[in-house]
Order: C-alpha cells, then sequence, then structure tokens
C-alpha cells in the first residue's frame, strides 16, 4: 500500500474555544513518512487543533491544505483520506466486536470477512471477536478502536492520545503501528503525553504553548 | 490506496440495518411508544363519552394526536446515544454524505415506530367509532404523516442532543411545526366518513411529506454538526 | 459596497451606528404613532357595520404585519450569520425575537379584544388569529432552544437552523389553517377581516404600520447594542472605550 505524494499542511491557524484563544498562527506540515507528536500542557490546544484539523471544530483564519490545495469545500474528499481516533471509541455496547466493525469501518471501505479477522487478529482481540463490545475491557475497547483505524486505509491519521487505557503490550502495538503506517508512506498526527516512539526517526514534534 | 470506497447506497443500507439490529436487541423498548398510544387514546373515551358514534366526529383527530405524541417520545433519543459514544463523530468524518445516512436512522426509526403505529391505528380508531369504510384514509394519511413527523423529529432530536430535559423542548419545537399535518391528516379522515373525497389533503400531505424528504437532510446534517463541533 | 459591508459586520461599528441612529428611529416612530392614533380613533369614520369596535383594528392589523415581518428578518440574520458565520448577524437574530414575540402577543391581545364585544367570547378559532398563535410558539420555541445551551455559539447556529426551518413552514401553516377555518364556513370571511375598505381607513393603517416599523427599528437597535455588548464584553474594543 503506498500513499501517493500527500502532504499535508497547516497555515497560520487561529481558533477560538468560547472566548478564549486557543490556537495562534499555528503552522506546520507533515510529509509521507513523517510522525508528527504534538505535545504541550494541558488545556493548551492539542486536542482542539486535531479537531480542527478533522473539520470538527472551525478556524477562524488560517488554510488547510490537503496534496497542495486548499481542504475548503472538498472536506468530505479530505475526510475519506483521514483516519480519526479520538478520545472516545465509537462502540455500540450492544454489538459484537466484529458487527463495530462492519458497520462503522464498513461505512467508508468495504469490508470481507477475511479482512475484518486480519485487522482483529492483528489488534490482538481475535478471540473476543464475536463477543459484545460492552463486555470488552478498556483496553480490548480502545484496541478495537485502532483496528477500526486500521480499516480506514486512510493516508493520514489523526489521533487523540491512542494509548489511553492500554497496557505495555498495547502501547508497544501503537508503535508498531504508527511505524508500520509511515513506513509505507502514511501520515500521522498524534496528541500524546506519554513517550510515544520518543526516539524514532521519523519523529518531529510541535509544542504548543498558552 | 488498495481499499475499495463504499458506494453510498451501501452505507446507508449499513446504518439502515445497524440501527434495526440494535433495536433488536433491545426490543422491549420499541414497544413502548406503541404501548403509550393505546393508553392515549383510551383517555379521550374516559374522559368524554363511552358514546361510539359522539367519539366519532372527533376519532380521527385524536388518533392523530396520539400517533404525533408517541412519536415524539420516542424521537428524542434518536440521535443520543450516537452522539454520546462518538459514532456520529465518526459518520461526519466517513467521507459519505451526513444528510444520507442520517436520514438512513430516521428510516429505521420509522419502521419501528411509524409504521407500528401506522398498522395499529384500525384497532384503536375503531375503539374511537371509526367506521371500517375510514380505515384506509386513516392508515395513509398517518402513513404520510408519521414520515414526514420522523423527519421533522429527526430535526429537533439533532438540534437538542444533549440537551437536560431535552424531550419537552423537543416537543414544543416540532409540534407546531407539525399542526398542517394534523389539520390535514385528521380532516382526511373526517371527509372520508362525511362521503366527501378526502384527495385533497391527502395530497397536500404527500407534497408536504416530499418536501420534508429533500430539505430534511440537509437541515439534519447543518444541526448535527452543530451538536458535534465542540 | 464590500468594505461598508464588512464594517457593519464589525461589532463596534454596528454598536457605534445603531446608538447614532437609535434616536432618530424613536422620536420618528413615537410621532407616526400618534398620529395613526389620533387618526384612527378619532378621524376616521365608524364602520356601518361593526362601529367603533374595529377601531382597534388599527392596532391589531400592524401588529400582525410586524410579527411576521420580524420572523421573516429574523430568520434572514440567522442564515446569514449560519452561512458566513457573521457573528453580529446572530446577534441581530436574537435581538429580533423577543420583539417580534411581543408584536405576536399584542396580535393575540388585540384580536381579543375586538372579539369580545363582537362574539361574546375571548377568543375565536379565526384564520388570522390561529396562525398567530402558533407564529407565537415558533418564536417560543426559538427562545427557548437559544436558552437552552451553556455554549453561546452553539445556541446561535442551532437556533439559526430552528429559525429557518420555521421560516419554510409559516407559509405551509398559513395555508394549512386558512383551509381549516373555511371547512365548516365555505362562504364567510375571516371574523377579524377588515371591514369594507374605504381609503380614509387605509390612511391610518399604513400610517402605524409605518410607525410601528420605526419603532421596531428602534427597539431593535437598542436591544443589538445590548447583546453586542453582551457578547464582546471581553473584546479591546470596549475596554479601550470605557
Amino acid at each position: 500500500m503506498a500513499f501517493d505524494g500527500a502532504v499535508f499542511e497547516a497555515r497560520e491557524i487561529n481558533a477560538w474555544r468560547g472566548d478564549r484563544h486557543i490556537l495562534r498562527d499555528v503552522s506546520f506540515s507533515v510529509r509521507p513518512g513523517e510522525f508528527l507528536k504534538v505535545t504541550g500542557p494541558n488545556g493548551v490546544g492539542k486536542t482542539t487543533l486535531l479537531r480542527v484539523i478533522c473539520g470538527l471544530l472551525p478556524a477562524e483564519t488560517g488554510e488547510l491544505l490537503w496534496r497542495g490545495k486548499s481542504i475548503r469545500g472538498r472536506r468530505d474528499e479530505f475526510n475519506f483520506e483521514l483516519g480519526h481516533l479520538g478520545h472516545l471509541n465509537s462502540l455500540k455496547g450492544d454489538l459484537t466486536a466484529r458487527e463495530n466493525l462492519k458497520f462503522l469501518a464498513g461505512l467508508r471501505t468495504t469490508l470481507t470477512p477475511e479482512l475484518i479477522d486480519q485487522t482483529l487478529d492483528r489488534t490482538g482481540i481475535l478471540s473476543r471477536g464475536d463477543l459484545p463490545s460492552r463486555s470488552l475491557s478498556a483496553g480490548q475497547k480502545r484496541r478495537l478502536a485502532l483496528a477500526r483505524l486500521l480499516l480506514a486505509d486512510a493516508a493520514l491519521w489523526i489521533l487523540d492520545e491512542p494509548v489511553t487505557n492500554l497496557d505495555t503490550a498495547g502501547i508497544k502495538l501503537v508503535e508498531d503501528l504508527i511505524v508500520e503506517h509511515v513506513d509505507q508512506g502514511g501520515m500521522v498526527i498524534a496528541a500524546a503525553h506519554q513517550r510515544l516512539l520518543d526516539d524514532a526517526s521519523c519523529l518531529r514534534r510541535l509544542e504548543l504553548e498558552p | 490506496m488498495t481499499a475499495v470506497r463504499t458506494p453510498t447506497l451501501a452505507a446507508v443500507k449499513l446504518v439502515f440495518k445497524r440501527d434495526l439490529t440494535l433495536a433488536w436487541r433491545r426490543w422491549d423498548e420499541v414497544t413502548q411508544p406503541l404501548i403509550f398510544y393505546v393508553v392515549v387514546t383510551t383517555m379521550f373515551p374516559l374522559a368524554t363519552t363511552p358514546d361510539l358514534s359522539a367519539l366519532s366526529k372527533i376519532g380521527g383527530g385524536v388518533v392523530w394526536v396520539a400517533a404525533l405524541l408517541a412519536s415524539l417520545l420516542a424521537l428524542e433519543a434518536l440521535f443520543r446515544a450516537d452522539v454520546e459514544d462518538g459514532t456520529t463523530e465518526q459518520w461526519v468524518l466517513s467521507g459519505q454524505p451526513l444528510g444520507y445516512l442520517l436520514l438512513a436512522k430516521v428510516a429505521a426509526h420509522w419502521v419501528l415506530t411509524g409504521l407500528p403505529l401506522v398498522i395499529m391505528s384500525p384497532i384503536v380508531g375503531t375503539g374511537l367509532g371509526l367506521p371500517t369504510s375510514a380505515w384506509g384514509v386513516l392508515m395513509l394519511s398517518l402513513l404520510l404523516g408519521t414520515g414526514t413527523l420522523s423527519i421533522l423529529g429527526g430535526i429537533g432530536a439533532a438540534l437538542t442532543v444533549g440537551v437536560r430535559r431535552g424531550s419537552v423542548l423537543l416537543s414544543l419545537l416540532v409540534l407546531p411545526l407539525a399542526m398542517p399535518l394534523l389539520i390535514f391528516g385528521a380532516r382526511a379522515v373526517a371527509m372520508q366518513m362525511d362521503g366527501d373525497s378526502p384527495a385533497g389533503p391527502l395530497q397536500l400531505l404527500a407534497a408536504i411529506f416530499f418536501l420534508a424528504l429533500s430539505l430534511g437532510p440537509l437541515a439534519m446534517s447543518a444541526a448535527i454538526r452543530i451538536s458535534v463541533e465542540n | 459596497m464590500w468594505t461598508w459591508f464588512h464594517k457593519l459586520a464589525s461589532p463596534p461599528h454596528a454598536y457605534r451606528i445603531l446608538g447614532n441612529l437609535a434616536p432618530w428611529f424613536g422620536w420618528a416612530s413615537l410621532a407616526l404613532i400618534l398620529v395613526a392614533s389620533w387618526w384612527g380613533l378619532v378621524k376616521a369614520p365608524a364602520d356601518y357595520q361593526q362601529g367603533d369596535g374595529f377601531r382597534i383594528l388599527y392596532v391589531h392589523a400592524p401588529s400582525a404585519w410586524m410579527s411576521m415581518f420580524a420572523y421573516v428578518v429574523m430568520a434572514v440574520a440567522a442564515g446569514v450569520g449560519l452561512v458566513w458565520r457573521i457573528k453580529l448577524a446572530h446577534a441581530a437574530a436574537a435581538a429580533v425575537a423577543p420583539i417580534g414575540a411581543s408584536f405576536t402577543f399584542l396580535a393575540l391581545a388585540t384580536g381579543s379584544i375586538w372579539g369580545k364585544p363582537m362574539w361574546g367570547t375571548w377568543w375565536v378559532w379565526d384564520a388570522r388569529l390561529t396562525s398567530e398563535l402558533l407564529l407565537l410558539f415558533l418564536y417560543l420555541g426559538y427562545m427557548a432552544l437559544r436558552a437552552s445551551f451553556d455554549d453561546p455559539q452553539r445556541a446561535d447556529r442551532a437556533s439559526a437552523v430552528l429559525a429557518l426551518v420555521g421560516v419554510i413552514n409559516v407559509p405551509i401553516i398559513h395555508y394549512s389553517v386558512d383551509w381549516w377555518t373555511t371547512l365548516h364556513q365555505p362562504a364567510s370571511v375571516t371574523k377579524l377581516d377588515k371591514p369594507s375598505i374605504q381609503i380614509a381607513m387605509l390612511i391610518p393603517l399604513f400610517i402605524m404600520i409605518a410607525g410601528f416599523q420605526l419603532y421596531f427599528g428602534w427597539a431593535v437597535s437598542r436591544r443589538l447594542r445590548g447583546e453586542i455588548l453582551r457578547r464582546e464584553r471581553n473584546a479591546n474594543w470596549l475596554k479601550e472605550a470605557s
């Protein structure tokens, strides 16, 4: 899988939350093969920035460019190449793990049972495939959310605190997935408190200041 | 990318199927509006008179009011769970036209709530003295009316997601907008019973339904984006 | 032209301009309303059918007209705010709502007062009164929705969607209520309709409408200034000015 030549660029992004001017003239770019880690103290605007990139929050001024062209008016196209993992796992408790993937990841890409099984295996929850997701542990639910992200087959990953609720093995899984993704030419933008691939060569940092 | 993009129609069907699946696993919740419907229509004879011929004069109207109230009761929670667990956010980000996904959800909701009300209407109508000859018009008018109401209610539910005491607010917002449906629907039944042709109001109900069908998804998707953007 | 528009959409400019305009609106409206009242109450001839009671028409009809006008203004402002994300437009919609609701209430009250001596009841399910009642519900729903959010942005945008859905519905509601009232009395005229029109009656009516429009301008200017103050309370331009 090669994600060809896509570059994501943010120029002079300004965003408010209510009355507070949270993001001031934030600019950066991410190229294929890069992992951009967004850091900063609590409340500085990491989640806000990620949500602005996804279009879940409006930016008062500034521009977002994908493949060199502004995203404005082309949101759906951009969204298809974007994979988002937020604070919430977006799981329905009454559906099984497999069904959750079928009904959510399946909205973006056509899924086969083999592909679903493969992905559940990769994230280490294949044995839980037919259990209702409410009976999964917090860590397993996070892994299921990661499975959904994998199935999206998106070039740009936006991860907000991806290792929440994960044990050491889970953190290693996230790191492996990120490395695999960028090795194939994908891009990752992640907001994380913890150590996450801090020594990797593909890592670049964006430190937000209050 | 080697993955095949899901066509919009397939995505819409997935959403529809998902909601039916979810409802099937909690089917006791699905029957509640129906029971409410029967209870409310029972209140009218008890409040006025057991005389069926007197009741039949307002029977069509009573069935309609009860159907509107029962539908609204069920609509309040339409989007709540999906917004709370983050699914709606993923739909916004899915690259599929949001309006159609939401319409699929509303359609599933209608099949689970509106359609049973329509099917039960001859039964509750009989309790209010409505003759068999009125059943067809009653059901057809309710079919169109509950369909439109599901869409209007979907817009209202999308606007009021997460608001405390949202169900009262939802009714306050949606009922005034639903008054034309009530006027045309109840009147169609009465006209049928009087021997006049109910074609006029039925056609108007159909026109309103198609208007709602075309503009509803736009309004719902705008409303959902507003609820999710924060 | 666009620079003028952009300037207008900036809160400090709007605040200043509205502050200058408001007194003009206020005095002109007072003058016109007084003239129209005198004309309607004193000078215009009594109607041969309804006697003097009909004179309340001179308040009832303009109020009803204004209630509709205000709703359209509110919806347009809300739409502009939603599509072009102009905060001042949202503020304008918020300012207009209670004023429109008051006109609606006035129309209902005067309609009721008109009806009592004519038909002996305080309420009549006449087409106009029923439409006004439903319009009042739409206003109240709009204001209730606004009030239910803590986040002002969400309040603005959600109520804007509601106002637009409402404005599309208003003609449908009107038509359906009209249809509903004519069913039992196919040949009758709207009960609270104007008696046979003479020019002498139209003049005070138009003057009153003009007076109400200016009152609307005055009231909205004042409310909008209040809204601007409230929304911009942390802004620099306000701190510098005071």
